[in-house]
């Protein structure tokens, strides 16, 4: 094939993001430290422009570039738009928290918007090797982002356990992969698509090759039993970058699973035998034990990784159902989750000071007596995780368990809202905590204007799309195409 | 044409708005505040007469109807709607909600705008439950009612008030999840969330069973029915009053409305087969609860308990029906529905009115014990006269509202079974006297302490309430006949329907 100028154009995203690293890279060399804050701005506008640029280039037809190793597609429009957002809104929250600590660096937004990029390649990537690419890209600025603070032992120890388990999923992913490319003598998913519909490949390494699919990505995921390093990188990662990675990455984790599986694999998903019967072990154990033992955490940074295994647990269903609606459901779940993590941590960064982390669930203890309106916020997020009415999340799990029940798997629906309502509990303890009780601590808190004016839009927004969430939906389903 | 009008949508949101404002005034002009939410209240409240006076009750169609599309992507409509049986609902949840705001006027101290709010936000949401026809839209209303009340037992109830709203919220919400799944899969079957197209739609029995038992699991909780019952207690106790009695008045209603919504239309053959189950659980009610209210020392415990066994009678009525249209005797059925519902209207009243009593003397002495009172005539005869009065009602007393249901319902279950009506027919006995005897023991008698000695009697505030109350139950029970007009259509329509097997 030619190369050809224009086949630049569904790049431009990715290459101004590139560009964008490397400005704030170049730029922050010859910042003073009370200048670093420059380094911030040119992160943040940047995000806004190639938010505008993804809009741009974006329209319903597929383009597919680079011998077929890119794909630029509705779906990985809408999610880009998503990271880049999620991404703005966690890079404003950290913001304050990153000063206060002396943690201030052009490192952080450096490795952040490699983070993005590598998000972004996996989004639009359509063979194996670009996904691996744009994983490990991600994978790598996770890794230094959750030891950012080097001075903390619990973020190395934190790190080095992501880093090591990571290496293993990678290594599991990059087996599978080889394992499929020897069964079908292809790495993209176009492809690979047309050569398991005819059926002409060698079933047993196929499955092998499935399962070691599967299990990387669970990895990636965190869903049980793969789950084991969420719980530490959350607790021992600063919160702020903890917000960051756990909000933008579950969009990009989303994507990951949407190409391997869906994109490539489609035909191979059916019952038992299939990736079906795989996802459907994991979304049970991930909303099972993801649910139990988030009741029994005190520090809510643990609680909340545990409340992320349990809705990867959801997602996945959506996933398995395998069907359009299922796709789409997953994917306004995903979006929503997203903002919801964003805003949790936002609400705990606001409330932790220099000196102090509130990542104790007391250190919620009577803010509605310290601050009524952020109190507020806080109760519209954890009862939309909790899928209470009429908060958005209740829609994300609503649309998630009718693509399940119209697969006649209304058993797992059953499971599915049987473990919501464990997961209620420990949310609303939250809110008692919050609303009933004593403030331990009664510091006033110093929330900047830009924080308050982003968390009210936070949590605003799960009422909000709560009461309006057709356009969102309509948004995933032309994105699903279907 | 004022029947044109967004009468509903006008009723659920005009209080939820207001309620946002009044939360947005904060405390810091406490007084406006209150006045704010009242005027709301009583603005809701002129809003929503016109369904009762431009209500055609010669027609069982839904009236008022309202309907554009909401999700088009999953079918899912905003469609709103009412009928002889929810209409009167409505009307009693925006009768009740000034009442309330003003029985809390004084005595809440701690932070009355997110009290007033919670309040307002509440009544906009119950009365969403009882005009939406979509089923979605109903379910949406549905959970949402939980967090304003989750709210007002945890911030504004007694010491264990924690345990209390988290009980009722797990409670509660376990019993609606397995709603939300019959409900999917009832769409999957019929392709939309329409109520009436559920109503409509043929099912096996053995779905039929499923779905009801998933019904059953949500409104039973709500109800309460007994064995499912043991929130209540705990969460009127700890309530503050202005909470008991929107959960007695109007959220226990919501449980017996579902009943005639959901479960009696769209599972009839189940209904009839598991009608057995239900009568049972509601005369335990009747009678168990009965006993147990006796023994109570806490004075809202018992009004708790006499509450369920109060709504044992109302569910009695509902599927007392199943036994009566075997010897085709359609007008015992009519009956027995009738006077289930205007058991509804006339517990919200009653139990509302209670509640306020136990509030005026919580107020004063701070103790809900019984044995702390005792002669309060002495002190407080204006109040004694209205708590006398309220508790006759309350062990249904020919010419108040109490009477009407209960004997409408005793009559149906004649029709059925001699021993059906002989073991509801009980209640009059047991429920006088739990009732009566708690009042001997706090209205008269000698004065017990120094407390009651310096109680003041009620303050016109007070009055004001219980008295438009007290007119209420007399009104209701002199002259029934405009309530069970209104309800009339449809109550026929509802039977004649159920009377038709799906399968």
């Amino acid at each position: 094939m030619q190369f050809d100028a224009t086949q630049l154009i569904p790049v431009l995203p990715e290459i101004s993001l590139l560009t964008l690293a490397c400005l704030v890279l170049v730029v922050d060399l010859f910042l003073r430290q009370e200048q670093r804050i420059i380094s911030y701005i040119i992160s943040q506008i940047g995000l806004l422009v190639i938010v505008a640029i993804t809009l741009a280039v974006a329209s319903p037809v597929t383009q597919i570039v680079f011998d077929g190793s890119y794909i630029r597609d509705p779906m990985s429009d809408v999610l880009k738009v998503g990271i880049y957002l999620v991404t703005f809104m966690t890079f404003l929250y950290a913001k304050d928290y990153l000063r206060e600590r002396d943690l201030f660096k052009g490192e952080f937004y450096t490795l952040g918007l490699f983070a993005v990029l590598g998000m972004s390649i996996m989004t639009s990537a359509n063979s194996f090797l670009t996904i691996y690419l744009g994983l490990e890209l991600l994978a790598l600025c996770l890794y230094a982002l959750v030891a950012f603070n080097r001075d903390s032992a619990h973020g190395a120890e934190a790190a080095m356990k992501y880093f090591v388990l990571g290496a293993l999923a990678s290594g599991m992913l990059l087996y599978g992969i080889s394992m499929i490319y020897g069964a079908t003598g292809t790495l993209q998913f176009d492809e690979l698509a047309k050569v398991v519909d005819k059926g002409d490949m060698n079933q047993i390494v196929m499955i092998f090759g499935i399962v070691f699919l599967v299990i990387g990505l669970s990895f990636k995921l965190g869903a049980v039993p793969f789950h084991m390093w969420v719980p530490d990188v959350y607790h021992g990662a600063p919160t702020a970058v903890v917000a960051f990675l756990g909000s933008a990455p579950k969009i990009a984790a989303f994507a990951l699973a949407m190409r391997l599986l869906v994109d490539g694999l489609a035909d191979l998903n059916g019952g038992w035998e299939g990736w079906q019967g795989m996802l459907i072990i994991l979304a049970v154990l991930s909303m099972g034990v993801g649910n139990l033992v988030a009741i029994a955490q005190s520090n809510i940074k643990r609680m909340l990784a545990y409340s992320t295994i349990s809705h990867v647990g959801f997602i996945m269903l959506g996933i398995l159902a395998g069907t359009n609606e299922g796709y789409t459901a997953a994917m306004f779940y995903t979006l929503v989750y997203a903002l919801m993590s964003a805003g949790a941590f936002g609400i705990i960064i606001a409330l932790s000071r220099k000196g102090f982390e509130a990542d104790n669930i007391d250190d919620l203890k009577g803010l509605n007596q310290r601050n009524p309106w952020f109190a507020g916020m806080m109760l519209l997020l954890m009862f939309s995780m909790a899928g209470v009415p009429p908060t958005v999340g209740f829609f994300a799990k609503l649309f998630v368990l009718d693509a399940v029940v119209s697969v006649d798997l209304t058993w797992l629906a059953l499971v599915g809202v049987a473990f919501s309502i464990i997961g209620a509990f420990y949310y609303i303890r939250i809110v008692k905590l919050i609303y009933f009780d004593q403030p331990v601590d009664e510091t006033p808190l110093s929330i900047g204007v830009d924080t308050q004016v982003m968390l009210s839009i936070n949590g605003l927004s799960m009422l909000v799309l709560g009461l309006f969430p057709a356009g969102l939906l309509t948004i995933c389903a032309n994105a699903i195409g279907g | 044409m004022i029947a044109d009008w967004p009468i509903l949508s006008l009723t659920v949101w005009l209080p939820i708005v207001g309620g946002f404002m009044v939360l947005a005034s904060g405390d810091r002009e406490a007084n406006a505040t209150k006045w704010t939410a009242l005027t709301i209240a009583i603005l809701t409240f002129i809003v929503s007469l016109p369904l009762w006076f431009a209500f055609d009750s010669t027609t069982a169609d839904m009236q008022f109807v309202e309907r554009v599309p909401w999700i088009p992507g999953f079918n899912i409509e905003y469609y709103m709607g009412v009928d002889g049986i929810s209409m009167p609902l409505i009307v009693l949840t925006t009768f009740i909600t000034p009442l309330v705001v003003i029985a809390g006027w004084e005595v809440i101290q701690y932070r009355p705008s997110q009290y007033m709010a919670a309040f307002l936000i509440m009544e906009g949401v119950m009365v969403g439950v009882f005009s939406a026809l979509d089923a979605m839209l109903f379910y949406v209303f549905w959970e949402a009612m939980l967090i304003p009340m989750f709210l007002i037992i945890g911030v504004w109830g007694g010491p264990n008030r924690v345990y209390a709203t988290i009980k009722f919220f797990l409670y509660t919400f376990f019993g609606s999840v397995f709603m939300l799944v019959a409900l999917i899969y009832m769409y999957f079957q019929s392709g939309s969330f329409d109520i009436l197209g559920f109503h409509t739609l043929k099912l096996g029995l053995t779905e039929q069973i499923l779905i009801f038992v998933a019904f059953l699991m949500a409104f039973a909780v709500k109800v309460p029915m007994w064995p499912v019952h043991t929130w209540l207690p705990d969460a009127h106790v700890e309530a503050p009053t202005g909470g008991s009695v929107i959960l007695a008045a109007i959220m226990l209603k919501i449980g017996g409305y579902g009943f005639l919504r959901f479960s009696l239309p769209i599972t009839p053959d189940a209904s009839h087969s598991l009608d057995w189950l239900i009568i049972s659980m509601s005369l335990i009610a009747v009678v168990y609860i009965g006993f147990v209210a006796l023994i109570q020392q806490d004075m809202k415990k018992l009004i708790a308990y006499s509450s369920i066994a109060h709504m044992g009678f109302v569910t009695l009525g509902f599927f007392i029906v199943f036994m009566i249209t075997q010897d085709n005797e359609g007008s015992g059925a009519v009956l027995g529905i009738e006077g289930g519902m205007v058991q509804m209207v006339s517990h919200g009243f009653i139990s509302a009115a209670m509640f306020l009593c136990v509030g005026v003397l919580y107020d004063r002495l701070h103790s809900r014990e019984i044995n702390d009172y005792g002669g309060v005539v002495h002190t407080m005869p204006i109040f004694a006269g209205f708590m006398v009065f309220f508790a006759m009602a309350n062990a249904g007393l020919p010419g108040t509202s109490g009477f009407v249901g209960e004997f409408m319902v005793i009559l149906a279950s004649f029709r059925a079974d001699f021993w059906y009506a002989f073991l509801a027919a009980t209640t009059l006995i047991i429920g006088a006297a739990y009732t009566l005897w708690m009042v001997k023991r706090v209205v008269f008698g000698d004065v017990a302490s120094e407390g009651v000695a310096s109680l003041q009697d009620m303050n016109r505030r007070e009055f004001i309430v219980l008295g438009t109350l007290a007119v209420a139950v007399l009104l209701l029970g002199l002259w029934p006949a405009p309530l069970v007009e209104v309800m009339d259509a449809s109550v026929n329509n509802l039977i004649q329907h159920i009377a038709v097997s799906k399968l």
